[in-house]
């Protein structure tokens, strides 16, 4: 899916500008804890997250995400809109809580990138 | 274009790179130089000739080197339905001038291309001398242009970078990055992660290693800024075959390294967790991105984490 194609089917906002809107997302995930992110987040994601501050842009950029989606309406600060403008993360501000965005999602082929989490080392 | 002199600070902030380089670009450099002039006492029918030998829209018309006026296609066109394309020039040329300064911004000629119906202007020097011509076409060519230069010196300072290694002879040749990161400084956690994933890829380390190390490290960073007395270190040392990351600090100390190391384990507080971190997944983070994990930890001299990716390993995995 395109950017503005997931802005109408969230019934969010685009808060950052310069996005380039042909860009294609395929997968999503979606978390609040942000190490819960890193560890199982596959690259080139959509990152859906009720999480509202400048560690969702860093660890975004850290983890090759595409998008971030603020779930439940939250409005971000403006430090973290512009170190969003800045690095180029797109954020979405989005009414729907994690579930509705998740189903909504997925009804739209977008698939889970959430990847296995390697426990072998613990057991 | 917006109104350059109306901008408000909302808007400001979309300045794309195309607008600014509208700013810094002068006419001179986006201009066509020594452009083919008329004479006076040139005919429309040798205008006519010139004009579509030369592939060009129009031309100035010059006497004695001093610009007098502009002839375009459509003066071309009026004295052929004329029937009158043996007359000179001066009869059908433009003689109202609009001119523009070779060293005006490239932004002034946008404002008269937007504002009048010219299709080109004649560029003047301080002497009002002919100098040269611009048409929208040489500002689009110009911009262009000068993105594509952006792009060769970014790609320039990589590619400097990325050879730093084979470059520099040494038995051992290494760079280190440092930075000191503060306790519960959470509005800048991540902040020196972020920088060194951008180092490590400006030295041409693969996504995916950028990608191992950035996690790793900003783990690392996030437990210095929640768990310190007094913040501390990182220290990332890059050589041809390996990275090797360290974050120090002076306590108060991991008590009990295994029960660190169990996934969801956390003694983080509530607010920290309320900001999502404390998930009790750093140190397992880090140990699933690196080859290596060291932690020493004491009450009395604080702890160091050493996390080592190695490249030649990591080239042959991925």
């Amino acid at each position: 899916m395109k950017i503005d194609e997931i802005v109408v089917l969230v019934e969010g906002k685009l808060l950052t500008h310069g996005a380039n809107n042909n860009l294609e997302v395929a997968g999503a995930f979606a978390g609040d804890l942000m190490s819960d992110v890193l560890a199982t987040i596959k690259p080139e994601a959509i990152l859906l997250t009720g999480l509202n501050n400048p560690q969702v842009i860093r660890t975004a950029l850290i983890a090759d995400i595409r998008l971030v989606i603020l779930a439940r309406g939250k409005i971000p600060s403006e430090e973290m809109i512009e170190l969003a403008n800045n690095e180029g993360m797109p954020l979405i501000s989005s009414p729907l809580g994690l579930f509705e965005l998740s189903a909504r999602l997925a009804k739209n082929n977008i698939v889970s990138f959430e990847q296995g989490f390697k426990l072998s080392r613990y057991e | 274009m917006s109104d350059p002199g109306n901008l408000s600070d909302s808007s400001a902030k979309r300045i794309t790179r195309v607008e600014e380089l509208a700013y810094e670009l002068t006419i001179a450099e986006v201009m066509t130089r020594n452009p083919i002039t008329l004479d006076i006492n040139t005919s429309m029918r040798e205008a006519l000739d010139l004009i579509g030998k030369n592939k060009i829209s129009g031309a100035p018309v010059t006497s004695n080197g001093k610009l007098i006026g502009i002839l375009s296609t459509e003066d071309l066109i009026r004295s052929l339905r004329d029937g009158r394309i043996d007359r000179k020039v001066t009869v059908y040329m433009t003689q109202n001038l609009i001119t523009i300064h070779e060293y005006d911004q490239v932004v002034e000629a946008l404002k008269v291309f937007s504002k009048t119906k010219v299709g080109r202007l004649p560029v003047v020097d301080a002497n009002n001398k002919l100098v040269g011509i611009l048409t929208k076409g040489d500002i689009s060519n110009g911009l262009l242009n000068a993105l594509q230069r952006d792009l060769e010196a970014e790609e320039l300072i990589r590619y400097r970078a990325s050879h730093l290694f084979e470059d520099i002879v040494s038995d051992r040749t290494s760079l280190i990055l440092r930075y000191a990161i503060k306790k519960d400084d959470f509005l800048h956690g991540g902040a020196a992660s972020n920088r060194i994933k951008k180092a490590l890829l400006r030295l041409g380390a693969s996504k995916q290693i950028a990608r191992k190390c950035g996690i790793a490290v900003y783990e690392a960073e996030m437990n210095l800024i929640i768990h310190t007395n007094h913040g501390g270190f990182l220290r990332v040392e890059v050589e041809q075959n390996k990275i090797v990351m360290e974050a120090y600090d002076d306590g108060p100390g991991i008590p009990d390294i295994e029960k660190a190391m169990t996934p969801g384990f956390s003694t983080a507080s509530h607010e920290v967790r309320n900001m999502g971190f404390g998930a009790g997944m750093g140190l397992v983070n880090i140990n699933n991105c690196v080859d290596e994990m060291i932690i020493k930890s004491s009450k009395e001299v604080g702890t160091n984490v050493y996390m080592i990716i190695n490249l030649d390993k990591a080239a042959t995995q991925d």
